[in-house]
């Protein structure tokens, strides 16, 4: 009679492997080398953190009305609190500015709806993209419902920093998708209109495509048939992105076995079908960290539209410097900078690697 | 009678051709892969391709569904001439399901997305419908409890099975595999081809290129074999095996029989 083969039975392992000690044996002590870089580090953090805390927090001056006031010897917030509300709508009129929270509010409603289990995921995706721009048009530029109409010219600040990127962001994206797919079709006038249209907006800065927008455009067109300048600009920054956008996504359909090509072709599905429902939602996946890599220095790289006279978040902190009461106050202009900029980009970094363990797929076994 | 005499009886009185080459030239630039095929197959024929590497098998089945273009001579699948008009190749390949190598199943959805995928939107089938015919499929090829999983989490052998039931979905007219088994660990082998021996038995038209022998020979109704883009001989498999009428393939079934 043949002998039953069982499987040995697995052992926990041993206490030296698991557990804060042996984490820290492992991570921080596991050599001389690390030893030695580990103090150090401790010892350039004892160095560096103490002094900040003491100036941002222990002896700085929250309130007052100039720089004058700020007399304890530390960071002086009192800048920033008085200035606000500028920094966060630019010159929106104040008793105005309900609006754009309004418009906040109601996105991250909208958006808060996809944990809901019961609503249809594509019917909100489409109030999103479609409807929810309409409305948030009118309520930042009014003229309707009889809201106070706001020039553009007076959006600024953080709201315009948002406004310019999150649009950007949305445009670029399916713009970048087509020109990616048009780069690598075999139709010959596809793929060399991407080609021209990629690699023209690739090898000029930001800057000259604002300036182009703002200033050269409006001599090229007829009198009377000038369209908006932020608009201009929007345009400008969503052609920028989607170039670089076309080639990450470029990348990701490169990464696709040739077989997943195939199999969707000897389905039957037309070239649309097989690139929505079966290349593109794998390759995007594939590229997410270029992506959001894309849309984090997009996000950063609206504050070029000072360039063209319009003051978006570091633009206004930039003129509230110059306030002579308030002369003195960069640092602590730029360092607000800094941390508005950080928490928007950190979000996204996080955001992105939320969504790819998401939708990763690939290997895991149960 | 057995189903599978049932089905040849209904071959021999049927008789018509489903799938034909006239003349079939192809080259990948320089590179002659295939010379001058002439070839017919019938309706319900089972047609095993056999072959060394590099002698054009696979291209050769997969310009039935046109993956890849031949430059001369003409391929005439179920009566609808294969050319650059995207409308003849869609609507052949709607008719003729493949079953790959290396599964090439798409690893972002789950088994049963998979096998409805086409059935929603190439056949235009409501969404229920198509899940339930799935599932029946899933079931011929034993493996319906995996449905709501992600294809990297079943084995090679699992894998392969469901892109077999995902062509059956299209309730396709013919079944091309190309190497199914190839890409598989020997203990898996077997559940694969038994599933092709059982589709074999219900009167699929199916063309395989594979160089399991065995299932060859219990299966096929006429083995073909290729050597540098030509085909050297095509027989039953008897006549095949025990019959060989030229030296190439002597050779080649001595090397890959007798070792």
């Amino acid at each position: 009679m043949a002998i039953e083969f069982k499987p040995s039975p697995s052992l926990p392992p041993p206490s030296t492997a698991v557990g804060p000690v042996a984490w820290l044996r492992q991570n921080l002590f596991s050599s001389p080398l690390n030893v030695f870089l580990t103090l150090f580090s401790i010892y350039i953090i004892y160095l560096i953190v103490p002094p900040i805390i003491e100036w941002g927090i222990i002896n700085a001056t929250w309130e007052g009305a100039s720089k004058a006031e700020c007399t304890a010897g530390g960071a002086c917030w009192a800048f920033i609190n008085v200035y606000f509300e500028q920094f966060m709508y630019g010159l929106y009129p104040s008793e105005e500015t309900w609006r754009i929270n309004l418009a906040v509010i109601l996105i991250v409603l909208l958006v808060g709806m996809f944990a809901i289990k019961a609503i249809n995921k594509l019917f909100l995706s489409l109030t999103i993209l479609l409807i929810y721009p309409v409305v948030a048009y009118f309520l930042f530029a009014g003229g309707v419902f009889g809201l106070e109409v706001v020039e553009t010219s007076r959006w600024g600040g953080l709201f315009l920093t948002v406004l310019l990127g999150v649009v950007g962001i949305v445009a670029s994206f399916p713009l970048g998708a087509l020109l990616a797919l048009g780069r690598r079709s075999n139709m010959p006038v596809a793929k060399s209109v991407s080609l021209v249209f990629i690699e023209t907006i690739r090898a000029v800065p930001l800057i000259t495509i604002l300036f182009m927008a703002s200033v050269m455009i409006p001599l090229f067109l007829p009198e009377g048939l000038n369209f908006n300048k932020l608009l201009r600009v929007l345009i400008g920054i969503t052609l920028f992105s989607s170039a670089y956008m076309a080639e990450v996504i470029r990348g990701g359909l490169q990464a696709i076995p040739k077989g997943q090509y195939e199999a969707a072709d000897a389905m039957g599905l037309t070239y649309w079908q097989s690139m929505v429902l079966v290349i593109l939602p794998q390759a995007l996946k594939l590229v997410i960290p270029g992506i959001v890599n894309s849309f984090i220095s997009l996000f950063k790289d609206t504050t070029l539209v000072y360039i063209v006279g319009m003051f978006d978040f570091l633009g206004r902190i930039q003129a509230a410097n110059h306030d002579t009461n308030w002369l003195g106050t960069t640092v602590e202009g730029y360092a607000f900078a800094a941390f508005v900029y950080w928490i928007f980009c950190f979000g996204m970094s996080r955001y992105s690697m939320a969504l790819e363990r998401k939708l990763d797929t690939g290997h895991k076994r149960n | 009678m057995t189903n599978t005499n049932m089905a040849r009886a209904q071959l021999e009185q049927g008789e018509s051709t489903i799938i034909e080459f006239n003349d079939v030239n192809k080259w990948y630039g320089d590179f002659h892969v295939l010379k001058n095929i002439n070839f017919s197959i019938k309706k319900g024929e089972r047609i095993v391709v056999c072959g060394p590497s590099g002698s054009g098998k696979s291209t050769m089945i997969r310009c039935i569904n046109r993956l890849e273009e031949h430059q001369k001579g003409s391929i005439l699948v179920d009566g609808i001439e294969m050319n650059n008009n995207l409308k003849n190749i869609e609507a052949i390949r709607k008719d003729v399901g493949m079953v790959f190598q290396h599964f090439n199943l798409f690893p972002h959805l789950t088994i049963l997305e998979n096998l409805t995928l086409a059935p929603i939107w190439v056949r235009k089938m409501p969404k229920k419908e198509a899940e339930e015919m799935a599932m029946h499929y899933l079931e011929r090829v034993k493996i319906a409890n995996q449905a709501l999983k992600y294809p990297g989490q079943l084995s090679g052998g699992q894998q392969q099975r469901v892109a077999i039931a995902r062509g059956l979905c299209m309730q396709p007219r013919i079944m091309l595999f190309d190497e199914p088994t190839s890409a598989l660990d020997p203990e898996m082998i077997k559940e694969v081809l038994d599933t092709m021996i059982q589709l074999a038995e219900e009167g699929m038209t199916m063309v395989c290129v594979t160089h399991e022998m065995g299932f060859a020979k219990t299966v096929a109704d006429r083995v073909v074999f290729m050597d540098a883009g030509e085909i050297v001989e095509a027989n039953e498999p008897h006549e095949f095996f025990d019959n060989p009428q030229h030296d190439r393939t002597q050779m080649f079934l001595s090397q890959i029989l007798n070792h």
